[in-house]
C-alpha cells in the first residue's frame, strides 16, 4: 500500500472514530467507512459490499442514552483493512465479517475508556468558563473529539504496519468449514440487530405491523422502496382512524410517549 | 436598557453548526454538557458583552445534560430564545433555563430514538446496503446523501421553531404531536423490521428430507440429446418446459420450512434473540454464541 493510501486511511479512520460519539454525519457507519476505505485504497467494490453486509448486521447498534453500543467504527474500519491487506477482494468479505464482531466489542470497550476520559477535559472546560476564557473552552472540546478520533486512528495505523503477507498468510491459514461456519453464523447474526431495534419498539399496538411486514415481505417482487411506502401508509391510516375512532372510547390509554419515559 | 439585543439568523445558524459537534467531549459525569455549551458560544458572546456575564452564562450551561443529539435542537431554539429575553433584562433566572432543558431532553430523547435509531437509519441503512451487497456504489452514496440531507435540514428548522416558539413549546410537549409521531414512527419501523427479518435474517438447513427418483420423461435425457449446440438448444428448451436436470430430485429440509412459511426459522431466531436480551442476555454474548452454532451446525452437516 502506497504511503498516500495510508495516511487517507488513518484519515477516513480518525474521522469514524469522531463520527462513532458524535453521531452526525454517520462516517461510523460500515456502509460510509468500509467503502471509503476501499475507495482510497483501490477496492472499492469490496470495500462497499464489505460494508452493505456489516451494516445489515450493524442495523440495531445505537448509543441510548447513557448506553454505549458495539463499536461499529472500530469495525468496520479495521475489518475493511484487513480485507484489504489480506488481498482476496470480494471473497475475503466473509472473513473481515467474521473478524469484525470482536473488533466491535475492542472498540466498545475504548471508547468507554474515552468517555471516562472526557470528564477531566469537561473539568478543563469549566475552569476556562471560570476565567472566561472561551477560546480555552472551544479548544478542549475539540481535544475531546480529537480522543474519540485517536482512539480509531491509532489502532487502525497499527493494522497498517503489520506486513500484509502476515495478514494474508493469517486469513488463508483458515480452515474452510471455519469459514464457511462463520459466514453461516454472520447471516443469523443479524437478528440479534433487529432483536434489539424490536424490543426498543414493540408494544401490543404495534405488534400486527410486524406481522404485516413479515407477510408481505415474502412476496419478492416488492423492492425495499415499496416496502416503506406500504408501512408509511399504514402508519398514516392507522394515526388517522385511531383519531377519528378513539375519541369516544379515550384513544389517550396508550401514551406511548409515557410508555417510553417509563422504559428510560 | 436602550437597545433590545437579539440574535440575528447569522448567530442561529453558527449555533446550529456548532450543535453537531453536541456529543465531543461526551463524558460519564455531566454527558453531552461540554457540547452543549460550546455550541451556545456564539450567541453568550453576542448576548452578553460584559465579561461577568459571560462567565456566568457559561458556567450556566456547563450543567448536566444528555438527550438525543438531533433533539436538541429545539431545546437549543427555546435556550436561545430564553438567553435573549434575559440579556433584554426579563426576569429569567438560572432555574427556569436549566428547568426547560431538563424538561424538555427527556421526552424528546424518547422521540428522538425511535424515530432516528429506530427507524430512520435502519430504513435508510438497509436500502443502501442491500444495493452495496450486489457491489453497487449507489448504495453508500445514497445512504450517506440522504442521511445527512434530512439530518441537517431536521436540526435547523426544528432550532428555529424553538426558538420562535419560546416558551410555548414545552407547552406542547404534553399536546398529541409527539405522542404521534412516536407512534408513526413505531408502526413504520415495525413494519419494516418485520420485512427486514423476513428478508436478510438467513437461517438455511442443508440436511436432505427425501430423494425421489423421478419417472423417465420427467428428467432430461442427456445421453440421446443430439451433439453440439442443437444438443445445448434442446436441453434448454425442454429445461424450459419444467423438466429437472437430474433424475433424482432432492429435497432439503429448507425447501420444505419454505413451502409453509418463507423465513420462518429467521422469524424465529429473532423472536429467540429479542427475549434473551429482555432477559438481560448481553448481544455480544449472543452474537458469539451465534457464531458458534454456525460453525458448529455447519461441520456436522446441519447447515
Amino acid at each position: 500500500m502506497s504511503i498516500i493510501s495510508m495516511i487517507l486511511v488513518v484519515i477516513v479512520a480518525f474521522l469514524a472514530g469522531m463520527e462513532s460519539v458524535l453521531d452526525q454525519f454517520e462516517f461510523h457507519q460500515p456502509l460510509v467507512a468500509c467503502t471509503l476505505i476501499g475507495l482510497v485504497t483501490g477496492n472499492l467494490e469490496a470495500g462497499v459490499i464489505l460494508g452493505g453486509t456489516l451494516q445489515m448486521i450493524a442495523l440495531g447498534w445505537a448509543n441510548i442514552g447513557a448506553a454505549v453500543a458495539p463499536d461499529a467504527a472500530f469495525a468496520s474500519v479495521a475489518s475493511a483493512i484487513i480485507l484489504v491487506q489480506g488481498g482476496q477482494g470480494v471473497a475475503g468479505v466473509n472473513t473481515a465479517i467474521a473478524v469484525a464482531i470482536p473488533l466491535a466489542v475492542a472498540g466498545l470497550f475504548l471508547t468507554m475508556v474515552c468517555r471516562t476520559l472526557s470528564i477531566p477535559v469537561v473539568h478543563f472546560m469549566d475552569a476556562a468558563a471560570e476565567k472566561g476564557n472561551i477560546r480555552m473552552l472551544e479548544m478542549w472540546h475539540i481535544i475531546g473529539v480529537c480522543i474519540q478520533g485517536a482512539r480509531v486512528a491509532i489502532p487502525s495505523a497499527c493494522l497498517l504496519v503489520i506486513p500484509s503477507d502476515i495478514v494474508s498468510g493469517f486469513l488463508n491459514s483458515m480452515p474452510a468449514w471455519l469459514t464457511d461456519g462463520m459466514t453461516i453464523g454472520g447471516g443469523m447474526v443479524v437478528a440479534v440487530g433487529y432483536a434489539m431495534v424490536i424490543n426498543m419498539m414493540a408494544t401490543k399496538e404495534v405488534w400486527p405491523f410486524f406481522a404485516l411486514g413479515f407477510a408481505i415481505a415474502a412476496i419478492s417482487e416488492l423492492t425495499l422502496i415499496a416496502l416503506g411506502v406500504i408501512g408509511v401508509s399504514f402508519a398514516l391510516i392507522y394515526l388517522t382512524l385511531s383519531e377519528s375512532g378513539g375519541s369516544s372510547s379515550g384513544g389517550n390509554t396508550g401514551d406511548p410517549l409515557g410508555d417510553i419515559l417509563n422504559d428510560y | 436598557m436602550a437597545e433590545k439585543i437579539t440574535l440575528s439568523k447569522k448567530d442561529r445558524r453558527s449555533v446550529a453548526i456548532r450543535s453537531q459537534l453536541l456529543q465531543g467531549s461526551w463524558n460519564y459525569e455531566r454527558m453531552q454538557n461540554g457540547g452543549w455549551c460550546y455550541a451556545l458560544v456564539p450567541a453568550i458572546k453576542k448576548l452578553y458583552p460584559k465579561k461577568d456575564d459571560q462567565i456566568a452564562a457559561l458556567k450556566r450551561h456547563m450543567e448536566f445534560f444528555n438527550t438525543h443529539p438531533y433533539v436538541a435542537a429545539p431545546i437549543v431554539g427555546v435556550t436561545l430564545a430564553l438567553e435573549e429575553e434575559r440579556a433584554n433584562g426579563a426576569p429569567v433566572d438560572d432555574a427556569a433555563i436549566q428547568g426547560v432543558k431538563v424538561g424538555m431532553m427527556g421526552p424528546l430523547a424518547g422521540v428522538g430514538d425511535p424515530v432516528f435509531w429506530f427507524t430512520a437509519r435502519p430504513i435508510l441503512g438497509a436500502l443502501g446496503a442491500s444495493l452495496a451487497m450486489a457491489g453497487n456504489i449507489m448504495g453508500p452514496i445514497l445512504f450517506f446523501v440522504l442521511w445527512n440531507v434530512l439530518r441537517f435540514a431536521f436540526i435547523y428548522y426544528t432550532q428555529e421553531f424553538g426558538y420562535k416558539a419560546g416558551t410555548a413549546i414545552t407547552k406542547d410537549l404534553s399536546g398529541g404531536l409527539l405522542g404521534k409521531v412516536t407512534k408513526g414512527a413505531s408502526i413504520l419501523g415495525m413494519f419494516v423490521l418485520g420485512a427486514l427479518v423476513n428478508r436478510w435474517v438467513s437461517v438455511t438447513f442443508t440436511p436432505v428430507v427425501s430423494e425421489v427418483t423421478l419417472s423417465e420423461g420427467a428428467y432430461i435425457d442427456w445421453s440421446s440429446l443430439p451433439e453440439g449446440a442443437e444438443g445445448i438448444h434442446q436441453a434448454l428448451s425442454q429445461y424450459a418446459s419444467g423438466l429437472s436436470l437430474d433424475p433424482t430430485s432432492v429435497t432439503t429440509l429448507q425447501d420444505n420450512l419454505d413451502t409453509l412459511i418463507p423465513g420462518f426459522a429467521g422469524l424465529l431466531l429473532t423472536l429467540l434473540c429479542c427475549w434473551l436480551l429482555k432477559k438481560n442476555v448481553s448481544p455480544i454474548v449472543i452474537i458469539v454464541a451465534l457464531f458458534v452454532i454456525g460453525i458448529v451446525f455447519h461441520v456436522i452437516g446441519l447447515m
